[in-house]
């Protein structure tokens, strides 16, 4: 049976499509949940946050998605170890909803950026990289005004003793502190990142590697569902 | 009750904007040594008096106006 991922729709998400249509791609059955609902379709067994401008960004970007009724589902599936990943603007509403450290400020060079970037990943021992090498690097695109991620300093060291610092660019292209593009909770089941894994999952359309991020989620999902079996 | 929100990026927090202003102000001949720029927001809140209304503020730039990582923030109650 195909693994049940659902990927939120919020007013303003404008890759949820794009993370459907990759999610089925490698096989997974991705539905789309409106913002509105307030459980998960049943059976869910990871969630994606595509990115986007939710809610027109105001404020501060996914500071208002956050409050969306939907969350309040994906807070409770987290906090019972589900599996949940944030691109870009999904990143920034995880932030701001707590369930990962730090948050995404505006690009240092106030651009918007918009074009592939090489990123290394720091660990393959989690749910969201376990198809990649330690170290190893991968080309996906970012397309953000708002994807410098910030923390204080101790907590940055903090969390890079812990290894949450779990992807992060080769050559920075927004002034995120540490160079990082991509965050794991402590836990181990909530990442995001800014670049669009969802963007490069066909070599023919520039690089497949955001795929290896995808499926390694759909093999967690898988190895999670034969050990319940 | 009415009241006013000045929210600022943290003293030390790097603000892309605020420098953007700032060398915009020096091309235009000012004699700026800095420029930061935040946000303001107007409330009108129910409260009966200004400690209530502030209390509740305060709240309110807790869980949503501000973000305590990079945001400062102060109230201001007509």
């Amino acid at each position: 049976m195909k693994a049940k991922v659902a990927v939120v729709q919020f007013p303003g998400s404008n890759d949820d499509h794009d993370a459907q249509w990759s999610l089925q791609a490698l096989g997974a059955d991705a539905q789309l949940v409106w913002h509105a609902e307030t459980e998960l379709p049943h059976a869910t067994r990871a969630v994606v946050l595509p990115g986007g401008f939710s809610y027109g960004d105001y404020l501060r970007c996914g500071a208002i998605a956050r409050f969306a009724p939907i969350m309040d589902a994906v807070t409770r599936y987290a906090g019972d170890g589900g599996l949940v990943l944030g691109t870009c603007n999904g990143f920034q509403i995880l932030c701001e909803a707590g369930l990962l450290p730090g948050v995404l400020r505006q690009n240092a060079s106030l651009s918007f950026i918009c074009r592939d970037v090489a990123v290394r990943v720091t660990r393959n021992d989690t749910p969201f990289t376990s198809r990649c090498e330690p170290g190893q690097r991968l080309v996906i695109p970012i397309k953000h005004g708002e994807g410098a991620w910030f923390a204080p300093r101790d907590l940055v060291e903090e969390l890079d003793a812990r290894g949450q610092l779990l992807l992060r660019y080769e050559d920075n292209p927004n002034g995120a502190v540490a160079d990082v593009a991509g965050v794991i909770n402590e836990a181990g089941n909530v990442m995001g990142l800014m670049p669009h894994p969802e963007h490069a999952v066909d070599p023919l359309l520039g690089s497949g590697d955001g795929a290896l991020i995808l499926a390694s989620l759909l093999d967690a999902v898988r190895e999670r569902s034969l050990a319940a079996a | 009750m009415k009241a006013t929100v000045l929210v600022r990026p943290k003293e030390g927090i790097l603000d892309p904007q605020g420098q953007a202003v700032e060398q915009s102000l020096r091309k235009l001949g000012f004699d700026v040594e800095q420029a930061r720029v935040g946000r303001v927001v107007d409330v009108e809140v129910a409260a009966s008096n200004a400690e209530e209304a502030r209390t509740k503020v305060e709240e309110m730039c807790k869980q949503l106006l501000a973000n305590p990582l990079i945001e400062s923030f102060e109230i201001e109650v007509a």
